[in-house]
């Protein structure tokens, strides 16, 4: 096995599977690392609400998330790397959310389940929830349904894999745990008199513009 | 040159590598840690609670003294009740020994029931 350097760019694709085809097997620091990552996404236990019910269905034996590395829910935010933010975040729960996120190591990814945690969903016109946890969260992959089926997780750990193994260790698309100058906290929203403050993260959240002519 | 092997060499060599076989992965985890783990601490990252709540107040609260009543009410009705069952099943082939032994860890629980008693932890108030 020859060992590259962290740089895909270095092996072209045409000589990796001619090589591939003798039986050499070539990779990069990078290719293992992220392989590593993307096969033990250990996500939090943590459910907010009916969500949260098909979560625990998807590691169970009939869906079975085992297969990816990513059945063993962490009990303690310390050991985890994923969050799936499964249901409607209220507004007093949502300073916990970030705080417990900002409590897991980095690298950390977030998975924002049904149409709650996206965007509040049904209950987007209550005076008591966040309208979706990527306010203050930045969220790595959304996952629509109200709520999504098993299987919708399931693809969404794959998605997030994807992302992983894809992701660049240099330069300027690297993530963010190896930007050295990145934040590691997010604030905390406080419990304000009517909202929370503030009611969301500029740094994290920064919707879309419409103008219309 | 001659050299008396001790017998016991051997278990000593094993229990060697045993110790390296559990030592060597957590050095292995505490080398990788050190080099390539990202550290990115903070306030809510080095907080002791892991909840999403902020802990508060001091860990060092005390419990009120009255409560051992509550451990007397617990081992007479719960614990004894737990005993009296293999007491009954084979009281009919028990030594005197035995019998007396059983007899003597049920006056005291009895002591106990009567003492809470005359406490009045059983009137409902």
């Amino acid at each position: 096995m020859a060992e590259g350097s962290a740089d895909m760019e270095m092996i072209d694709e045409g000589l990796r599977s001619e090589l591939q085809k003798q039986g050499i097997y070539t990779t990069s620091l990078q290719e293992l690392y992220n392989w590593g990552r993307a096969n033990s996404v250990w996500p939090l236990t943590f459910g907010l609400a009916c969500c949260a019910i098909e979560m625990i269905a998807a590691s169970m034996a009939r869906f079975d998330l085992a297969r990816f590395g990513a059945e063993v829910f962490r009990p303690s935010p310390r050991q985890a790397d994923l969050m799936i933010v499964a249901g409607t975040v209220t507004k007093k729960m949502a300073p916990l959310v970030v705080r417990l996120y900002n409590q897991m190591p980095e690298p950390k990814y977030v998975i924002a389940m049904g149409a709650c945690a996206i965007s509040g969903g049904p209950f987007k016109q209550g005076y008591n929830v966040l309208k979706g946890i990527d306010r203050y969260l930045p969220v790595d992959v959304s996952i629509p349904g109200c709520p999504p089926r098993p299987e919708a997780l399931i693809h969404a750990i794959m998605t997030l894999q994807e992302k992983i193994l894809n992701q660049k260790l240099t330069g300027p698309d690297r993530p963010r745990h190896l930007v050295a100058g990145a934040p590691s906290e997010f604030p905390v929203p406080a419990y304000g008199e009517h909202d929370l403050e503030p009611p969301s993260n500029p740094d994290v959240w920064q919707p879309p513009i419409m103008t219309r002519k | 040159m001659e050299t008396s092997q001790n017998p016991y060499l051997v278990v000593v060599l094993l229990m060697a590598v045993a110790v390296a076989f559990a030592l060597g992965p957590l050095a292995a985890a505490w080398a990788w840690a050190r080099v390539f783990s990202p550290k990115k601490p903070g306030r809510d990252k080095n907080a002791i609670y892991e909840c999403g709540l902020e802990s508060k107040g001091d860990a060092w609260i005390s419990f009120r003294s009255e409560y051992y009543l509550y451990a007397i009410i617990f081992l007479v009705f719960d614990v004894e009740t737990i005993f009296l069952l293999p007491f009954a099943v084979s009281f009919g082939g028990l030594p005197v020994g035995t019998f007396l032994a059983m007899v003597i860890f049920l006056l005291l629980l009895v002591e106990g029931l009567v003492w809470a008693w005359r406490k009045g932890v059983l009137t409902w108030k």
